[in-house]
C-alpha cells in the first residue's frame, strides 16, 4: 500500500543574516495512513520545521513532500491554503485559540472555508465538541477555559473539517501530567477510532508511549524509528 | 455574511481603543457635518437673491453713504423700472445678543422691490397711512413675542437722535413673512422709516447708505448698473453698481472665504484622524499577528485575511462617520434657534451625507490598506516560531 506521506530527500535551511542555516538534511520518510507517530528529539533539532512541511505551513529547500499521492512543491501558496484547509487539522502547544470568539465560534472557524450553510456548520461544530468532551462549553471563551479545556477545544477545530491527518506540535507541553494524559488518551481515541494518522512532536517519552511510531530527529537528521504495534 | 462574527469580535478585541477611535470620527465627521450645513446657509443666501436687481452703492467702500438725491436720478435711467434705498442702522434690541439687522429704508417701495417678502394687506394699508411704521420678520416676531401695535425699544449705536440720546422707539406696524419658508433665514430683518429716522438723526441727514433697483425685463442688468455708475463719476458721490448677487458674493468674500476656511479646518481634522485611525489599525493589526497566522494555517487565504482587515477598517470609520453625520441632523435644528439669523438655511442634504460618506470611505481605505497588506503576506512560519 502506498504510504500516506512520503518524504524524499527533503531539506530545508533557513536565511539568517544572509547566511543560510541548515535544518533538515535530506530526510526520507514515509508514513502510513493510521499511524499515530510520536516525532522525538532535543530542542533545536528540526522537529517544528518537519512538521510545518507536512502540514504544508513552510515548503522544503529542496526534495519533495507527498501528501496522499499529492506533491505539495507545485502548489501556489492559495492552492497549498486551500489543500490545508481540507487536509490537515492543526493543534499546536499553546492552543492558539482566538480570544475573541466563543469555544463553538472557534471550532466553526475552519468550517467558514466550506461550502456549508450555518445550520450544518452548527451541527459539525456540535459533533466535533461532544467528540472531545465539551459539548456544555460551547459559549464559554478561551479565557474561561481551564489550559487542558482550551487543547481539546483547539482539537476539535482540528477535527471539525474531517482532515485525514491531524498535526500536533508539542500538544501537552504546556499541561500538568493528568491533563496532558487526558488530551493523550484523546488523541489515541481520534487515531484508533476515527482513523486520524496523527504526527505529534513532543519531547515527553511518556507522552511518546501513547503513539504507535516513535521517530527521533538529531540536528536535522532521523536517528531511529521504533514500532510498536498497536 | 457568514465572516460577521470574525469581524465584529475583532472590532471589539480592546473595546476602549474601538470607542475612543469611533468617537474621534465621529465627533470629527459632526463638526464636517456642522461646518458644511453652515457653508450651506451662506450660500443659500447667494443662491436665492435675485440678479435681476441691481445694488448702487459708493464707489470706493460699502460703508460710504450717499445722497438721498441720488435717488430720484436713478429712477430717471433707462432700463429701471423701480427702485429703493437702504441704510444700516446697527441698533440693539436689549442685548447684543439679540442681534438681528436693521436697515432704513422707504418701507413701502422696498416691499415692492422684493415680491418675495409678503405682507397681510390690512398691514399693507395701515403702513401706507402710518409713514413712521416699521416691519419685521415673522421669525424675529415670533422669537421676542412682539405683535403688531408694539412699541419696539432699539439703541443706536451709530446714529444717536437729536434730542434723545440712543434711545430710538419704533411702531410695529406690519410683520412680514417669506413666500417660500426656506428663504426665511435670509430676510431675518427689521425694515424701519426713513422720513421718520432721517428727521430725528442728530447727524448725517440726507444721506443713504445704497440704493436697490429692479431692471426692466429685457433690460441688461450690467449695462443698466453701468449707466447708473455713469451719471455719478463726475460727482462728488460716485457710484459702483453691481447686480444684487455679484454684490452678495462680493460681500461673502469680504468675510473671507468661507469655503477655503472651512476645508482648511476639514483638512487639518482629517489628517489628525489619519494618523490616530491608522495607528489604531496598526496596532490592531500587529498584536493580532499571531492570530492571523492561526487562520492562516487553518486555510484562510492571504486576500481574505486582507479583506478581513479593510472590512475591519471600512465598518469603523463608515459606522462612526454616519453616527457623527447622522448626530448633526439632529443636532442643527436644535441650534439654529440660537443662531444668527443667517444661519436659518442650515440643512444636511443627501449631498452632504454623499461627500461625509465618500471622504469616511477614503479614510477607511487610506489607514486599512498598509495593516490589510500586512496581514495578506503574513508568513505563518515566521509568525507563529517568533524566530
Ligand atoms: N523561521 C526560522 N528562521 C530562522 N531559523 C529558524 C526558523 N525556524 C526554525 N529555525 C531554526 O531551525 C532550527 C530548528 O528549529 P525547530 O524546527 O523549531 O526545532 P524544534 O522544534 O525541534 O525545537 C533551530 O535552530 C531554529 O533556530
Ligand atoms: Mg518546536
Amino acid at each position: 500500500m502506498r504510504p500516506l506521506i512520503e518524504l524524499r530527500q527533503v531539506c530545508k535551511h533557513y536565511r539568517r543574516g544572509g547566511q543560510s542555516v541548515p535544518v533538515l538534511h535530506a530526510l526520507d520518510l514515509e508514513i502510513q495512513a493510521g499511524d499515530f507517530l510520536a516525532l522525538m528529539g532535543p530542542s533545536g533539532s528540526g522537529k517544528t520545521t518537519l512538521l510545518n512541511l507536512i502540514g504544508g505551513l513552510d515548503r522544503a529547500s529542496s526534495g519533495s513532500v507527498i501528501v496522499d499521492g499529492q506533491a505539495l512543491e507545485p502548489l501556489s501558496s492559495g492552492q497549498l491554503a486551500n489543500w490545508r484547509a481540507r487536509n490537515v487539522g492543526f493543534v499546536f502547544q499553546f492552543y492558539n485559540l482566538l480570544p475573541v470568539l466563543s469555544a463553538a465560534r472557534n471550532v466553526e472557524l475552519p468550517l467558514l472555508l466550506t461550502g456549508l450553510n450555518s445550520a450544518q456548520r452548527a451541527r459539525h461544530v456540535a459533533a466535533a465538541l461532544a467528540v472531545v468532551g465539551l459539548a456544555d462549553r460551547a459559549r464559554h471563551r478561551p479565557t474561561e477555559l481551564s489550559g487542558g479545556q482550551a487543547q481539546r477545544v483547539a482539537i476539535a477545530r482540528a477535527l471539525v473539517a474531517d482532515p485525514t491527518l491531524l498535526v500536533c506540535d508539542e500538544p501537552t507541553g504546556d499541561l500538568d501530567r493528568k491533563t496532558a494524559d487526558e488530551v493523550l488518551t484523546l488523541l489515541q481515541e481520534l487515531n484508533r477510532e476515527h482513523g486520524k494518522t496523527i504526527i505529534m512532536v513532543t519531547h515527553d517519552p511518556k507522552a511518546a508511549e501513547f503513539a504507535t511510531h516513535r521517530l527521533h530527529l538529531d540536528k536535522g537528521q532521523l536517528v531511529g524509528v521504533e514500532h510498536q504495534g498497536p | 455574511m457568514k465572516y460577521l462574527p470574525l469581524l465584529w469580535a475583532a472590532l471589539w478585541r480592546r473595546k476602549p481603543r474601538t470607542i475612543f477611535t469611533g468617537l474621534s470620527i465621529a465627533v470629527s465627521f459632526l463638526l464636517f457635518g456642522l461646518l458644511n450645513a453652515f457653508n450651506q446657509a451662506l450660500n443659500s443666501g447667494v443662491e436665492l437673491s435675485g440678479s435681476d436687481r441691481l445694488i448702487t452703492t459708493g464707489k470706493y467702500s460699502l460703508t460710504q453713504l450717499l445722497p438721498y438725491g441720488h435717488y430720484q436720478q436713478i429712477l430717471n435711467i433707462e432700463g429701471v423700472s423701480r427702485a429703493t434705498h437702504a441704510s444700516w442702522f446697527g441698533g440693539v434690541y436689549q442685548t447684543e445678543r439679540n442681534f438681528f439687522p436693521q436697515f432704513v429704508t422707504d418701507v413701502q417701495t422696498y416691499l415692492a422691490l422684493y415680491p418675495e417678502l409678503v405682507l397681510p394687506a390690512e398691514q399693507r394699508e395701515a403702513l401706507r397711512l402710518n409713514r413712521s411704521g416699521a416691519v419685521v420678520a415673522r421669525t424675529l416676531a415670533d422669537r421676542f413675542g412682539w405683535s403688531v401695535g408694539d412699541r419696539v425699544p432699539i439703541r443706536a449705536t451709530i446714529w444717536p437722535q437729536k434730542d434723545n440720546g440712543n434711545a430710538w422707539e419704533f411702531d410695529l406696524v406690519g410683520i412680514f413673512d417669506t413666500r417660500n419658508p426656506r428663504e426665511r433665514g435670509q430676510y431675518e430683518m427689521m425694515l424701519l422709516p426713513y422720513t421718520y429716522f432721517d428727521e430725528a438723526r442728530r447727524f448725517g441727514r440726507g444721506m443713504v447708505g445704497w440704493f436697490v433697483s429692479e431692471i426692466e425685463s429685457g433690460a441688461d442688468a450690467v449695462a443698466v448698473g453701468r449707466a447708473v455708475d455713469e451719471q455719478f463719476a463726475n460727482s462728488p458721490f460716485p457710484t459702483r453698481s453691481q447686480t444684487e448677487k455679484a454684490f452678495n458674493q462680493a460681500f461673502l468674500k469680504q468675510l473671507g472665504d468661507i469655503g477655503f476656511i472651512i476645508s482648511s479646518i476639514m483638512g487639518a481634522v482629517l489628517f489628525t484622524l489619519l494618523l490616530l485611525t491608522g495607528n489604531t489599525m496598526m496596532q490592531s493589526v500587529r498584536e493580532r499577528i499571531p492570530e492571523l497566522a492561526v487562520l492562516k494555517t487553518l486555510g484562510f487565504a492571504g486576500h481574505q485575511l486582507l479583506a478581513l482587515v479593510l472590512a475591519e477598517s471600512v465598518t469603523l470609520c463608515l459606522l462612526s462617520a454616519a453616527i457623527g453625520i447622522g448626530l448633526t441632523g439632529l443636532l442643527i435644528p436644535l441650534l439654529v434657534p440660537h443662531l444668527p439669523g443667517g444661519f436659518a438655511g442650515m440643512t444636511l442634504g443627501p449631498q452632504a451625507w454623499l461627500q461625509g460618506l465618500g471622504i469616511a470611505s477614503g479614510l477607511a481605505l487610506l489607514v486599512g490598506v498598509p495593516p490589510a497588506l500586512r496581514a495578506q503576506r503574513l508568513d505563518i512560519v515566521q509568525a507563529l516560531g517568533g524566530h
